[in-house]
């Protein structure tokens, strides 16, 4: 697996007169765990918010390579029509046709699962009905093979439970699978909405500050867990953290983001001396 | 809360009766009497004292202690096995099923009102029990399928077994529609909005006098068996049915035989509904209601789960709304008020959301409870207010909690 699995190309989105991100560039290297960090208000969240499905950028694309080919993610929600589309009559259909059945459910079908800041499990449900949920697609979902229990359908869900419990022995969360997830400890939480991604079957996987609220060592089995997904599990990594140390330790590329642009863009170690993403979280000292 | 002595709590009860007398004094002490009235002081006392009383209690008894404790044990395996809970199903099913054949016409009707705010309990239960779209225009699903059942017969010549299907598809296209519009809808915005379409259909039945008779209602035919009918002489080249059976015509076969068919509806769907929460879809449904942005990012389509949880709730009501028609004869707009929608909505509250065993429960208890205090009927809406208001203090999640699905462990 090599080549870029995303390519962020010119991304803009502004929020009334605020510009919340300026021509953001950036590739993410397949098979590789790509860290996005920066001060608080530089625009991360909305990158990945992008990215996943739930943010409409007003300029660039974002290329996903997938199995057929490149998809433009942000093509996926459906865009604006503008006047020129009507020069092209097939970028205007397909346009159309994303305007009314696009939307964010698309970009997860595509590969890209994503875990939230603020954790956002089933919490009503049971850990491994929440792993069950992710697993929607895969499924046997026709009404009549569930109500009859016809045998297609029964083979469809032991398979799926089957995967259930492969993830929660890779998190660690065997022993809850039958509790409610909003009783886990937070620590946990964090690692059954990472399970509960997976499920998904994605190829790009985007944590959301998965270290906030951890202590040292729960963060040192993050790091392990991160680690696995990209070995065993052949799943891209983009990573929002503040947790430098777990950065460092982790990823094999960073990109910086300040004011809503891309300020630097390179390996960890580099990026501890670079100039401009010092004065970013450091500051300057002031001009005479 | 701290305990107060009992000379901080006289104040606290001099406020509360005075309160009272300000509030129901003039209401309820001044008697019109001709271009005057005049002061009755009795019936507002007898108020102020009543809210001295209350107020009394609420400072005396310790009300924490009503409240419920959250339960921290995790979820076991049931302790009953399968075949022990099928034995206990149907025998309870049995039990049902004899009351025609022992119990007067009497319970049979009572029973079968019961049963068909079941079927409502049920449909509205994967609304906003499941689904966690708060509904409070459900009665028009279950107006769609009386009138559907009515209308059906009148211009189309639709029986009772044609219209069960026809009925639930209507009033499941009627869902669609309805779910269109308020896609974006959540809480109390979607409450209004689905209010405001249960009093549309009402309206446009009671004022579509050519298409729908208006006021004055339709008859709704009873319901055949293969082609015998329950009446004591047939209608032109038609078989009675005691006399294809060879037995003795009462004016109960009907009602048994419609107490027969839905009880089997009730144990249908009660049976459809207990999968679809082992089911993708019904998993979904729970998901959407637990966090509608997490299912947008696992690449649920919620259009189509939000749509879906809208018409198989309202297919439902319009089976309950077949039943109804059939059972009274007779349909009319009276039937279909909002006091319908909130009698069901509290069924599903009470009962516990999402739980089935709960809103069968419930629904039991909230039509057979006024038949059995029908001296107290003046009472009925206060004793109602009173039961919603205790179970929500000491039980707030409903009668009986919902239950999750129990996975075993695999052979590890």
């Amino acid at each position: 697996m090599t080549g870029p699995l995303l390519k962020v190309e010119d991304l803009t989105v502004r929020f009334g007169g605020i510009m919340a991100l300026n021509q953001v560039n950036f590739t993410v290297q397949a098979g590789s765990i790509t860290a996005l960090i920066g001060p608080n208000g530089a625009g991360k969240t909305t990158v990945f918010n992008c990215l996943t499905g739930f943010y409409r950028a007003q300029e660039g694309a974002i290329q996903l390579a997938t199995d057929q080919g490149e998809v433009d993610l942000c093509r996926l929600l459906g865009q604006k029509i503008r006047g020129k589309d009507f020069g092209h009559p097939p970028d205007l259909l397909v346009k159309i046709y994303y305007g009314f059945f696009g939307g964010t459910h698309l970009v997860s079908r595509v590969g890209v699962a994503r875990t939230f800041q603020n954790i956002r499990l089933f919490r009503e449900m049971s850990v491994l009905e929440n792993l069950l949920v992710a697993q929607h697609l895969q499924v046997n979902r026709n009404i009549l093979a569930g109500v009859f229990q016809l045998p297609s359908f029964r083979r469809a869900e032991a398979e799926a439970v089957d995967r259930a419990y492969t993830w929660l022995k890779i998190v660690k969360l065997e022993a809850f699978a039958n509790h409610l997830a909003g009783s886990l400890a937070y620590g946990n939480q964090r690692r059954l909405e990472i399970a509960r991604a997976m499920c998904t079957g994605p190829s790009l996987i985007c944590l959301d500050e998965p270290a906030a609220g951890l202590n040292p060592r729960e963060t040192d089995e993050l790091a392990r867990l991160i680690r696995t997904l990209r070995q065993d599990f052949q799943t891209t990594v983009l990573v929002i953290e503040h947790d430098m140390s777990l950065v460092m330790g982790i990823s094999d590329h960073v990109v910086v983001l300040n004011y809503g642009q891309v300020i630097a863009a390179a390996k960890p170690h580099e990026i501890q001396e670079d100039p401009q993403v010092l004065a970013a979280y450091l500051g300057t000292e002031a001009q005479a | 809360m701290k305990k107060k002595s009992f000379l901080q709590i006289i104040p606290l009860l001099l406020i509360a009766g005075l309160a009272a007398l300000v509030m129901t004094g003039p209401l309820s002490g001044l008697i019109l009497k001709g271009y005057d009235f005049e002061a009755q002081f009795k019936t507002p006392l007898i108020l102020a004292t009543f809210a001295i009383v209350a107020r009394f209690m609420f400072a005396v008894l310790p009300m924490d202690r009503l409240r419920p404790k959250a339960s921290e044990l995790p979820p076991e395996p049931s302790r009953w096995k399968t075949w022990q809970q099928g034995l206990f199903l149907f025998l309870l099913l049995a039990a049902f099923a004899s009351v025609p054949f022992l119990g007067s016409k009497y319970w049979v009707s009572v029973l079968i009102m019961a049963l068909i705010y079941v079927l409502l309990g049920l449909g509205l239960n994967i609304v906003v029990g499941l689904a966690g779209l708060l509904d409070l225009g459900f009665v028009g699903f279950y107006a769609v399928g009386a009138y559907g059942y009515a209308l059906g017969f009148k211009y189309l010549d639709f029986g009772f077994w044609g219209a069960l299907p026809m009925a639930a598809m209507t009033a499941g296209l009627f869902g669609a529609i309805l779910g269109f519009p308020v896609l974006r809808m959540h809480g109390d915005y979607l409450a209004i909005v689905t209010l405001g379409f249960g009093e549309i259909i009402r309206l446009v039945l009671n004022n579509w006098l050519d298409f729908t008779g208006g006021p004055n209602g339709l008859d709704a035919p009873p319901p055949t068996f293969f082609g015998w009918e329950f009446k004591q002489y047939a209608s032109q080249g038609g078989v009675p049915f005691h006399e294809a059976w060879g037995i003795e015509y009462s004016k109960g076969l009907l009602d048994g035989f419609i107490y027969l068919v839905l009880l089997g509806a009730v144990a249908v769907t009660l049976y459809a509904v207990h999968r679809l929460r082992r089911m993708p879809i019904g998993r979904a449904w729970e998901a959407l209601r637990e966090d509608e942005i997490a299912c947008r990012s696992l690449g649920l389509n919620h259009v189509n789960i939000k749509l879906s949880a809208f018409m198989m709730g309202a297919s439902i009501g319009g089976v309950a709304g077949v039943f109804f028609a059939a059972y009274q004869g007779f349909v009319s707009p009276v039937s279909f008020s909002f006091f319908e929608s909130a009698l069901v909505l509290a069924i599903v509250v009470l009962g516990g959301m999402g739980s089935l065993t709960g809103v069968v429960l419930s629904a039991l208890f909230l039509t057979i409870m006024p038949e059995l205090l029908r001296e107290f009927s003046d009472y009925r809406i206060l004793v109602f207010g009173i039961a919603m208001v205790l179970i929500m203090i000491i039980k707030p999640r409903g009668l009986v909690q919902l239950r999750r699905p129990f996975f075993a462990i695999k052979g590890s």
